[in-house]
């Protein structure tokens, strides 16, 4: 009886914490719109910010999506040429980095490498009471150290994103064009003939602004909730990757149903 | 009558279910230096984050320049804070900003002054301790002593009415030690401001101190001038100053029997 009260009792607490992060997290993203305004008043943080999180991540996005786009050209056509429609090519490559595989592994990246970095320097500023010295300054740190963060993740994601999907059809073209020879017209034509603007870029790019959403906000509430402590700030920062990770693709899934159903 | 600028009226404070003031009931004089002393954990820096409002106390109320400072709404507090400066036991620089950044932050955030002056007070704050030459450095090229003296330096930078101190010895050479325990006797007195210093070294304290508070098991323990205290008779207060290793404070943790414990 013991063990089921146990049991119970468990699962009561694990939900109750799960939902007591889940309105924590939604308290610190209506304080961070609240304090945006006192943040765009020091618009340099949030350039800065924009330079750490997007323009220090260029590197990993634009070789990543390079090997993608190649790896698409190639997959691609060994199976449109079964069906001799390896012209198509240039639109598989397309539809599937802007529909999907630019945001999603975008995100999935910048998760990792911006997202990562977020939370690390903000729980070790919580761990060395720099957040707590900027509170007793009368400095709020949702406006100075979380809003800045935070539009910097808003305005980076989407334009890494395509970056992304455009790197990634120059990867597609570089292997079926200039390395298998599909005819280059073909390749081109065909992609401005069945790659719509409003169907598939701007859902892309609503996808990207989604995710980039996700990824920040779960980045920065993860290191202002990290317990002051090593272990705390390894932990949310794990914890960082895996929920991103996960929010992109469960929120990826959502999307796709209602965009292109 | 003496003028408190900041009083404890019968405030108690729990973490969770542990129980850590009783009741207590702290009384701090404008232009003074006062401190808190007791053991490790005994909630002293406590006492500092219920003045400054990070925490609110479960009962009684913490009244500073006649404000009760847990009934203040986020506006009111951020006003209150403006009053006070604090320094951080290992300085809380922020770490992205150079020493002059770091100085100047309350400055930028709270003044519109131009950046000539802002930077003549910096320099001003700086030279009070001793490091104009370090400005521009980053925090992590400072030693543990120096880092202090910037955080000291940010922390009176806007001139506060009350500086307080958590710490402010812990881990420094004797020399660094010096040095800060005659920058708190001097900034406070030049500035006409009021100190309150947490801390556990005696001989610091009792030396430039103008008040004292003892704290054990959740109450004060004791208090008076450090006159008053060395030649207290409490068993707490002796045990406290001349270090000795068993007293009213027991050397062990409550523990089982010793014979039991090891099952012979």
């Amino acid at each position: 009886m013991n063990k089921l009260i146990n049991f119970f009792g468990n699962i009561g607490f694990a939900v109750r914490s799960r939902l007591y992060r889940l309105g924590a997290g939604t308290r610190l993203f209506f304080l961070t719109l609240i304090y945006s305004a006192d943040s765009f008043k020091r618009i340099h943080l949030t350039i800065r910010e924009v330079y750490f999180t997007g323009v220090l991540s260029l590197v990993i996005i634009v070789v990543s999506a390079f090997f993608v786009g190649m790896v698409l050209g190639l997959q691609g056509y060994y199976t449109l040429e079964k069906y001799g429609s390896s012209e198509a090519i240039g639109v598989l490559v397309a539809l599937a980095l802007v529909r999907e595989l630019g945001p999603v592994v975008t995100a999935l990246l910048f998760a990792g490498r911006a997202g990562t970095a977020i939370t690390a320097e903000i729980g070790l500023m919580k761990a060395t009471e720099q957040l707590s010295a900027m509170e007793m300054m009368a400095v709020s740190p949702v406006a100075r150290i979380i809003a800045p963060r935070f539009w910097a993740g808003m305005i980076s994601m989407p334009i890494l994103a395509t970056i992304f999907s455009m790197v990634g059809i120059l990867g597609g073209y570089f292997i079926a064009v200039l390395v298998i020879g599909v005819d280059e017209g073909a390749f081109w034509s065909q992609m401005q003939a069945n790659v719509d603007f409003s169907n598939d870029i701007v859902d892309g790019a609503i996808k990207s602004v989604v995710f980039g959403f996700a990824c920040t906000i779960i980045a920065l509430f993860e290191g202002f909730d990290a317990p002051p402590t090593a272990e705390g700030v390894s932990r949310a920062t794990t914890r960082t990757v895996v929920i991103s990770s996960l929010a992109v693709l469960g929120l990826d899934f959502i999307l796709t149903s209602f965009m292109f159903v | 009558m003496t003028d408190n600028l900041i009083s404890i009226e019968n405030v108690s404070f729990a973490y969770g279910k542990t129980l850590l003031h009783k009741d207590i009931n702290m009384q701090f004089s404008r232009g003074k230096v006062s401190a808190i002393m007791g053991g490790s954990g005994c909630g002293k820096t406590t006492i500092l984050r219920l003045i400054g409002g990070q925490l609110q106390p479960n009962s009684g109320k913490v009244v500073v320049d006649g404000d009760v400072v847990h009934e203040q709404d986020r506006n009111g507090l951020y006003h209150l804070r403006r009053k006070m400066g604090m320094l951080f036991q290992h300085g809380a620089l922020f770490t992205d900003l150079s020493v002059y950044e770091n100085v100047a932050f309350p400055m930028r955030e709270h003044t519109d002054l131009p950046e000539n002056i802002i930077r003549d007070l910096v320099l001003l704050k700086l030279n009070a301790v001793g490091l104009r030459g370090a400005q521009d450095k980053m925090p992590a090229e400072l030693s543990g002593g120096m880092a202090r003296r910037v955080a000291l330096a940010r922390a009176v930078a806007l001139d506060p009415d009350i500086i307080m101190y958590d710490e402010p010895f812990a881990g420094l050479d004797p020399i660094s030690m010096a040095v800060i325990c005659d920058l708190i006797r001097s900034l406070n007195d030049a500035l006409g401001a009021t100190s309150i210093i947490v801390t556990h070294d005696v001989a610091e304290t009792f030396s430039f101190a103008d008040y004292i508070y003892f704290l054990a098991d959740g109450t004060i323990a004791a208090e008076g001038s450090p006159k008053q205290l060395m030649a207290s008779k409490l068993p707490f207060v002796k045990q406290f100053i001349h270090s000795e290793k068993d007293g009213p404070v027991p050397f062990h943790a409550d523990a089982p029997n010793y014979r039991t414990d090891l099952r012979l």
